[in-house]
């Protein structure tokens, strides 16, 4: 019971420092690899206040979410390099960055 | 007992978060990619201490497996240098100071109010697992989350399967599939590996695919595992035929979502509600869609892993013959 708490709290982290990295650090896979933990720590968050219940056992219904959501971040990922992959190609550049220092380059 | 566990519990989540920063933190992205790698699978631990096995299991395929791979691609291609530093502009001291501020001061204060909330919620809450078992004796399976999953929010996993089909349609129009090894370059051990691995991932996709209606495993975790395998078979050298391509792969990779919409047509028209399945029904509907669903979610994720559109090998094939010959 105390322990939900403790993994709910712990996710409240990762999805914090999942953000503060999106939002400082420029290379792209930096960030994706944020949002990333971002989306653990949503995930943690919601099956640990599903396992509170006095019986032990897990709510199903945000275990099923969540089982959704992970596949979905993998769809997240995977367009997220593309776009990178393909932002790299164009621009040169491995952040979001495009001016006259990419030019020069 | 129960204090060694808090104390366990406690370890495993400083050491997540510690992990989580030190990886985001790091100079060097390899070594961010698999620090990543490694908190997946301790994040699979975490599940397992939930009592969330099925998360467990995908967590540790998907999650911290295929991700992982799908980074270490992406790094290989992007590099790790960052290029385009954004230059410096002329701000007022406020504006510079706006930033920091933000980071700095906004974050924590916004993460502690939502930590105080943590500890308001009341320490008791059975949410909806009753409701789940009042329904469960009708669903067709007798593990709560496939039921969940397939029957009682079907239309969750159904469009699920939607978004899969979208990005993988939305990484093909972007760019075209890469191979990271040419065919002469292939490691022998990965070849080894291969050969061992291959027909163990088929047997055990196959045996979570049928465990998911009486325990944890289920569509997701199978596909996975054999998209894993698929990978390996792709690294490895191996390619769908030219004629498998075209219409025999995107019938691969929409069958899922085809199948699901089929369910939800024929239900809508018996019963007016889509994706309600007759009683008796329940338990061979849900293992048809979940084949259908595993066999889609295998070629989906090994679709998104290839990073693009299939390029037609007829050109390099005739190189490769006349090389040969």
């Amino acid at each position: 019971m105390s322990v939900s708490v403790l993994y709910a709290g712990g996710g409240t982290l990762l999805f914090f420092i999942g953000l503060h990295a999106l939002l400082v650090y420029p290379h792209l896979l930096r960030k994706i690899l944020a949002a990333n933990i971002m989306g653990s720590g949503v995930f943690m968050v919601f099956v640990a206040l599903g396992a509170r219940s006095s019986d032990g056992v897990t709510d199903p219904v945000p275990q099923a979410m969540v089982l959704t959501g992970i596949v979905v971040s993998l769809c997240f990922t995977a367009v997220a390099l593309v776009l990178a992959v393909r932002i790299h190609r164009l621009t040169g550049c491995t952040t979001f960055v495009q001016d006259q220092e990419a030019a020069g380059d | 007992m129960t204090g060694a566990q808090t104390l366990f519990d406690g370890l495993l989540v400083l050491l997540l978060v510690i992990l989580a920063w030190v990886l985001l933190a790091s100079k060097d992205l390899f070594r961010a990619i698999v620090l990543f790698i490694s908190f997946g699978l301790l994040l699979a631990l975490a599940w397992l201490r939930l009592k969330a096995p099925d998360i467990a299991l995908a967590e540790a395929i998907i999650g911290a497996g295929i991700t992982g791979a799908l980074l270490l691609v992406g790094l290989g291609r992007l590099g790790s240098a960052v290029r385009c530093r954004p230059l410096p502009v002329r701000t007022t001291p406020l504006q510079r100071l706006s930033a920091p501020l933000l980071v700095g001061l906004l974050l924590p204060s916004i993460a502690a109010v939502v930590l105080v909330e943590l500890f308001t919620l009341p320490i008791v809450a059975s949410g909806q697992i009753k409701l789940v078992a009042a329904h469960l004796e009708h669903a067709g399976v007798d593990h709560p989350v496939t039921a969940v999953l397939l029957n009682f929010r079907g239309y969750d996993t159904f469009l699920e399967m939607g978004v899969l089909l979208l990005a993988v349609l939305s990484i093909w129009s972007l760019d075209r599939a890469r191979h990271p090894f040419a065919r002469d370059q292939i490691p022998a051990a990965l070849l080894t590996l291969q050969r061992l691995l291959l027909p163990l991932l088929i047997l055990v996709a196959g045996y979570i695919l049928q465990r998911g209606a009486q325990g944890p495993g289920g569509a997701f975790q199978a596909g996975a595992l054999l998209a894993a395998g698929i990978i390996l078979a792709a690294l490895c050298g191996h390619r769908l035929p030219p004629g498998h391509q075209g219409l025999l792969l995107r019938l691969a990779l929409s069958c899922g979502f085809t199948t699901f919409l089929l369910a939800a047509a024929v239900t809508l028209a018996r019963s007016g509600v889509p994706l309600l399945y007759p009683e008796h029904l329940a338990g061979s509907l849900i293992l048809l869609i979940e084949i259908a669903a595993t066999f889609s979610i295998a070629f989906l994720l090994a679709a998104a892993m290839a990073g693009g559109h299939p390029v037609p090998e007829a050109k390099p094939t005739a190189i490769d013959e006349r090389k040969s010959a």
